[in-house]
């Protein structure tokens, strides 16, 4: 680090720019059934590790030290030791799990089951199923309230959020939103749940005591058709102030002020913008490009791209040790 | 029928009561020919349930969401055999469902579409692609989520205009729908740049398609056939009838591709179509029907499901209310085909991407690149709305 610090200084660098601390980002690559281990200080990609079939959703775990990715086409979640950088086990998800979540104690893991119309239940340190919980056609986006008391879930044919209660493991409320819901995040006071409709375009603001949807956000880009305007992946900043979207073939991330829910500036970046992830300083969000295999970083206070580096193939999902 | 009565007994509670916790029940009809048309390929041969295992999975669907919703949807199947009255048959079936489902020829749609008018059915074309339907003959309460021979023949006449296949070999069959389509592929030619540089005709003298030495018949016939054309990039082949579309691949006498009714067909749907989440569609379709899904029960499914995203956001059963939703503006639905899709309000077309297989693979999906319109890019394949000539009435 200090070294980094002294190249920096010594080869005239602007001190605004100053080296951020390194951090590890690990990037799931749908096509080529790798992840990418990416070096926040180098911007390089470090290590290609060979996981299952089909990975797509990738996270952390609370302690930062493992990485868990659903790998839809083997039907189970490997697990990848962040020290070794191996897979080193695997979880027993349902068929065809895509995304999950887990609780604020990093104890239980909610597993997304596409094929089956099921959210499946995970004890992460028995590494045993505790069970199923019946919701809409192709369950997909998942997220849980910062209190960790409700569990949201997207289904993207049934186009509805479900509202879970992880206590009795019970559907407290279906809110429905626009068509093919893919991502859901909570603003970090709980105050509302924001949810992206891949097909219908829009961002649903849910309410999430009254169970309604309080407003939309709306994308617009001249000279680019409205069907290509895709909303997926959202990140919000701890201050929640401002939210990202990333908008699928329109190559672009939204920037959009999430007091007013308009958008403030597009970000052109790579082709068919998917997920995303800030680094824990929040420094920059790193976004992953599916078509043009690669993930754009953003700086976040300057609200440009900086950087862009090549991946496998249909970069999907990406996680950034805490 | 016991099923049907305690719907209707749900369906009454639920109007009379807003407290009623029995589901509204929502009645889908399908009705189609009874059995099965002869392809040239074994395996093209439709399944006895083609187009209805899609409105099945559809219903599927269509419950798990309206668990969530209150709704109950049920489906009834009609087919008609050789003789029936398929008015009768449709005024039987639309006794308890409010919507209809249709895999009819052109002729038979429009006497059920007129005899069903005063009642408020909601018909949707599932099967037929005849331009006449969405223009001259078009209904009001007729909705089709087929596409049009215009739209197909559109959707691959860009991909070959992209690749530069500009010289095109037209040979067309004998029947009725073989000459639609011919029709169709010449309008394409001159919409985009491409040339005929001749036009043969294939004769159906009759005879088996199968056959337990074709093979070898075939493979001296077609070369002979296609022999002494001027130069062409492509041959466009017009057989809808089954006739002699499949024999042309590897067997032109120029080595030539061929597309249209075989080597590279455009379809609004196939069992190899596996992007924008398709897999997970084609995996409940298979679950369901122990085969692979068809371009018809995509059809199928797209019409139920049609339904089901107009009773969940309109919360309704009504077959008006619904109707007009659809109808209306703010009407659109996901189909794994990578866009919203939308109705042209001028005739109730529904806009749709057009795949484009090799009976193994996705070979392109058009729209093309640069295929440019004000409205929607979806606009560029078929007839548009200043060139149409529908009133809807």
């Amino acid at each position: 680090m200090l070294r980094i610090w002294r190249v920096g200084l010594l080869s005239g660098l602007a001190l605004a720019a100053a080296p951020a601390q390194a951090f590890v980002a690990y990037v799931s690559n749908e096509k080529s059934n790798t992840v990418s281990v990416i070096d926040t200080d180098s911007w390089t990609v470090t290590k290609t590790i060979k996981v299952g079939q089909r990975p797509r959703g990738i996270e952390f775990t609370r302690d930062g030290k493992f990485v868990m990715v659903a790998v839809g086409d083997d039907d189970t979640i490997q697990v990848i030791d962040a020290k070794t950088q191996a897979v080193v086990d695997s979880l027993p998800s349902g068929p065809d799990p895509e995304l999950f979540a887990q609780d604020a104690a990093g104890k239980i893991l909610y597993v997304a089951n596409e094929n089956d119309n099921t959210v499946t239940v995970i004890d992460l340190e028995k590494r045993a199923r505790l069970g199923d919980i019946q919701v809409g056609v192709e369950p997909e986006g998942m997220t849980i309230s910062p209190d960790g008391k409700i569990l949201i879930n997207t289904s993207e044919t049934t186009n509805m959020a479900h509202f879970i209660d992880t206590a009795s493991r019970q559907i407290v409320a279906n809110v429905l939103v626009d068509a093919r819901p893919r991502f859901a995040e909570f603003k970090h006071d709980a105050s509302e749940v924001w949810v992206s409709s891949e097909i219908g375009g829009t961002v649903s603001v849910i309410d999430p005591q009254k169970h309604e949807v309080i407003g939309k956000v709306t994308f617009e880009i001249p000279g680019l058709r409205k069907e290509a305007i895709q909303p997926v992946g959202i990140g919000m900043t701890r201050d929640d102030k401002t939210a990202f979207v990333a908008l699928g073939p329109a190559n672009r991330v939204a920037i959009v002020d999430v007091a007013t829910r308009k958008v403030t500036k597009y970000l052109l970046v790579g082709q068919r913008v998917w997920h995303m992830a800030f680094t824990p300083d929040e420094k920059y969000l790193l976004t992953t490009n599916g078509v043009s295999n690669d993930v754009s970083v953003i700086d976040v206070a300057a609200q440009k791209v900086i950087k862009t580096i090549q991946v496998g193939e249909l970069p999907w999902g990406i996680t950034i040790a805490p | 029928m016991i099923r049907w009565l305690v719907g209707l007994i749900g369906w009454s509670l639920a109007a009379t009561s807003a407290l009623a916790a029995e589901p509204a029940m929502i009645g889908v009809g399908y009705l189609g020919i009874a059995g099965t048309r002869s392809t040239l390929s074994l395996v093209e041969q439709p399944a006895e349930n083609d187009g209805v295992a899609g409105a099945r999975l559809a219903i599927e669907d269509n419950n798990t969401t309206g668990k969530f919703t209150g709704q109950r949807f049920a489906l009834e199947e009609r087919r008609i055999r050789e003789g029936e009255d398929v008015v009768q048959a449709a005024t039987a079936l639309a006794e308890k469902n409010g919507f209809i489902i249709a895999d009819l020829p052109a002729d038979a749609l429009l006497k059920v579409a007129d005899a069903l008018r005063n009642r408020g059915t909601l018909l949707f074309n599932a099967g037929a692609i005849d331009e006449r339907l969405r223009e001259v003959d078009c209904r009001a309460n007729v909705i089709h989520t087929a596409p049009t021979r215009a739209m197909l023949a559109d959707a691959l006449g860009q991909y070959l205009v992209w690749k530069q296949w500009k010289r095109w070999l037209l040979v067309v069959g004998s029947h009725d729908e073989d000459k639609l389509f011919a029709d169709a592929l010449r309008r394409t030619a001159t919409r985009f740049g491409a040339k005929i540089v001749q036009e043969k005709t294939f004769e159906d003298r009759g005879g088996a398609r199968r056959t337990d030495s074709g093979v070898t018949l075939i493979q001296r016939q077609m070369p002979v056939f296609t022999q002494g054309a001027p130069a062409y990039d492509v041959l466009v082949a017009a057989d809808e009838s089954e006739v002699f579309g499949a024999y042309l691949p590897y067997r032109t006498w120029d080595p030539r591709p061929v597309a249209g009714s075989a080597g590279l067909v455009p379809r609004s749907w196939d069992a190899s179509q596996d992007q924008w989440g398709a897999i997970q569609m084609q995996n409940r379709f298979i679950k369901l029907n122990a085969r692979r899904m068809t371009a018809l029960d995509m059809q199928a499914w797209t019409a139920v499901r049609m339904i089901g995203e107009a009773t969940s956001r309109t919360n309704s059963g009504d077959v008006k209310k619904v109707a007009d939703f659809i109808k209306g503006p703010d009407f659109s639905v996901a189909a794994f085909k990578g866009t919203r899709l939308t109705l042209r309000d001028w005739n109730l077309q529904l806009r749709q991407p057009i795949l484009l297989v090799d009976g193994r693979m996705v070979v392109s999906v058009s729209p093309q690149e640069g295929f440019l319109h004000q409205v929607s890019e979806l606009d560029t394949l078929g007839y548009d709305r200043p060139e149409s000539k529908c009133k809807l009435k």
